[in-house]
């Protein structure tokens, strides 16, 4: 979590500088889903993400200098530059992709789970989106046909309460994802997205049944998106929170008095945790600002696969 | 030599495939019982329900599976029963499906198949007759393959299932039925190489699907009339076998393009614009095209069937290319 966490604020600050390029959506204050859920899982695992996937991408393995240089457009990044902060991918890290498109990543993990079942392996895809996504029809189509065909396959939503700049009351009479999904029998768990620990916990359950070739199943996690939708973003249609108010809700916070709360840290090891995260950002920064960027020829190089 | 259809050589085609390769499987609306025409009749006894799938009607999630499962090492062969509804599924094939393997940087392989048909002429009114060809060509990511023959539709599908890249298949329903002579053992066509139907010196005609032939028949006619028209099936549109036709074009000097999709805005635009960009001094006329008027498929059985280009349409455009009345002597209202 203190990876995501330095490493978004770093984006951030990058972003603004001009350094890190395009639309970019951080993840600030989400950062127990992506650390209770992916980390959790196998390197053969599969995750799909969505526009908001820095965290999920490092979390699922992605070396940070790799995420950092593919922000940048530079040839070392994940994708060699061509994809960017919305479109990671990282096939060796199982991270099959993140994708611009609100709610075109669900259907994506459905196939993956398909192709899992069909080669008798004990792989588990996970697809992770936001409550925005869930008001498209095809996430209802997509949540029918899991269902339909039993796909071993986890649905985990980050409902942070924001569709871009609307909340989710302006955009639909359902508050809960999971009552969304209940019509179709999928097992599923709101848990408190803010709390690392109920989000570990709801997901291990979920995850040893789809191991076993159970699902699907749908992980609701209530969060809170500290900054705009997107780094520029006035953020003109909510008050922040206090920063009293925010200090009772931040994972990292909860973890660390959790932690010393039950004796297993104190405060040097927080230092640490924070120092070494700041560390490994700062010599991610250092590679991507030395890695060139791609050759014009790459764009259409790559248009086909051969 | 065998007897056979379009259809029956798409539905042996696909048979061979899953026999030939476990990855492959098939999933659309029907599937299992065949699907509207028959294409896929006989799959799921012989493959079973885990490798032949009906889906619900729901084509954005269909295509999206499609999609996944082709990035995890799966052949899926998807069916959108009408390319209009194709519409629906634009999201996955032209988000997701074609620019897969660009956005990875190379990591990712989409290697689907997306079987669909259009084309008018059974009186399917607005929503199920459209040739929609033209847009997916305008999507860097996919090859489109549009047969005219059995055999190319045997060849050219074997080709695309074992692609890496998204390809769409469009299959054309007034086709599907028409007897064909072919060969015992259809081997596989490369997708990109066209195919010169009938060889002539006085002008080009590129035809896509059934405009093939309908231009095949125009030609028979324009022989009585001394003139020789070479007749190109180009069959993928992408990718395309420009060299074929531009060489044809320097042999005869003139080009029609015809094809059934409206021709404002249809591949012949983008086809004319490529020819003379090549070809500008070896054109003795202005390039014709034939193709539908703007306007949507009429469900009256008298409008459509004026509605259609055809034969005649194709023959006034080669006497027009020709600098030539009708043959007749009556001119024609074009």
């Amino acid at each position: 979590m203190w990876r995501i966490r330095v490493f978004e604020e770093r984006v951030g600050e990058l972003t603004r500088a001009n350094e890190v390029h395009g639309l970019v959506h951080l993840s600030v204050g989400q950062e127990a889903v992506a650390a209770g859920v992916c980390g959790q899982l196998r390197y053969d695992d599969i995750v799909y993400s969505g526009h908001r996937a820095h965290g999920h991408a490092i979390a699922k393995g992605a070396p940070l200098e790799r995420v950092l240089a593919e922000l940048m457009g530079r040839a070392d990044g994940l994708c060699r530059g061509l994809g960017g902060s919305m479109h990671l991918v990282d096939v060796e890290h199982g991270l099959l992709g993140a994708t611009g498109v609100v709610g075109g990543n669900v259907p994506l993990a459905l196939g993956s789970a398909l192709a899992n079942r069909l080669s008798g392996g004990d792989q588990v895809t996970v697809v992770l989106f936001g409550d925005g996504a869930v008001q498209g029809g095809i996430f209802v189509e997509s949540v029918n046909l899991a269902t339909l065909w039993q796909l071993p396959v986890i649905l985990v939503c980050e409902n942070n309460g924001f569709a871009e700049f609307t909340p989710r009351s302006a955009h639909t009479n359902v508050e809960r994802v999971s009552d969304v999904v209940a019509p179709y029998g999928m097992d599923r768990e709101t848990v408190d997205g803010n709390d690392v620990g109920a989000v570990h916990a709801g997901f291990a359950g979920f995850l040893a049944r789809a191991r076993r070739g159970a699902g699907p199943m749908l992980l609701e996690c209530l969060t809170h998106r500290v900054r705009g939708h997107y780094e520029g973003d006035p953020v003109r249609y909510r008050e922040a929170l206090a920063a009293e108010e925010w200090q009772e809700l931040d994972p990292i916070l909860r973890l660390q008095r959790r932690g010393i709360a039950e004796g297993w840290l104190d405060e040097a090891g927080t230092a640490r945790l924070a120092q070494d995260a700041s560390e490994q950002v700062e010599e991610a920064v250092r590679f991507a600002r030395e890695s060139p960027f791609p050759p014009a020829s790459l764009t259409a190089e790559l248009v086909y696969a051969s | 030599m065998t007897e056979t259809t379009y259809l029956q050589a798409i539905t042996m085609t696909l048979a061979e495939a899953m026999r030939a390769d476990p990855r492959v499987l098939v999933l659309g609306e029907d599937v299992a019982e065949g699907g509207p025409w028959g294409a896929t009749a006989g799959l799921a006894e012989e493959f079973g329900a885990e490798r032949v799938l009906n889906t619900p009607i729901s084509e954005a999630a269909i295509c999206g599976i499609a999609i996944g499962a082709a990035q995890s090492g799966l052949r899926p062969v998807l069916e959108i029963m009408f390319v209009d509804f194709l519409t629906l599924a634009l999201d996955q094939l032209v988000n997701q499906a074609a620019k897969g393997h660009f956005m990875s940087g190379g990591q990712l392989e989409v290697p689907l198949v997306l079987r669909t048909q259009g084309g008018a002429g059974q009186r399917g009114g607005t929503q199920h007759s459209q040739s929609l060809e033209a847009w997916l060509t305008h999507v860097p990511g996919l090859k489109v393959a549009m047969p005219s023959t059995a055999a190319d539709a045997a060849g050219l599908l074997a080709t695309a299932i074992a692609d890496p890249n998204p390809v769409v298949f469009v299959e054309s329903k007034t086709l599907y039925f028409r007897r064909e002579e072919v060969a015992d053992d259809l081997e596989p066509i490369p997708l990109g190489r066209a195919s010169v139907m009938r060889a002539g010196r006085d002008a080009t005609v590129v035809a896509l699907s059934r405009l093939v032939g309908e231009s095949l028949a125009a030609a028979d006619e324009l022989a009585g009339e001394g003139v020789e028209v070479e007749v190109i099936d180009p069959r993928t549109l992408l990718p395309l076998d420009f060299e074929t036709i531009v060489e044809s074009v320097r042999r005869t000097h003139r080009l029609v393009i015809a094809h059934e999709a409206v021709t404002q805005g249809g591949f012949g635009a983008e086809l004319a614009a490529q020819v003379q960009a090549a070809a500008f001094d070896d054109l003795d006329a202005p390039i014709e095209r034939v193709g539908a008027p703007f306007a949507p498929v009429p469900f009256s059985p008298p409008l459509e069937d004026a509605y259609l280009p055809g034969r005649a349409d194709v023959a006034a455009a080669v006497r027009s290319a020709m600098g030539r009345q009708p043959a007749d002597g009556s001119l024609e209202d074009r």
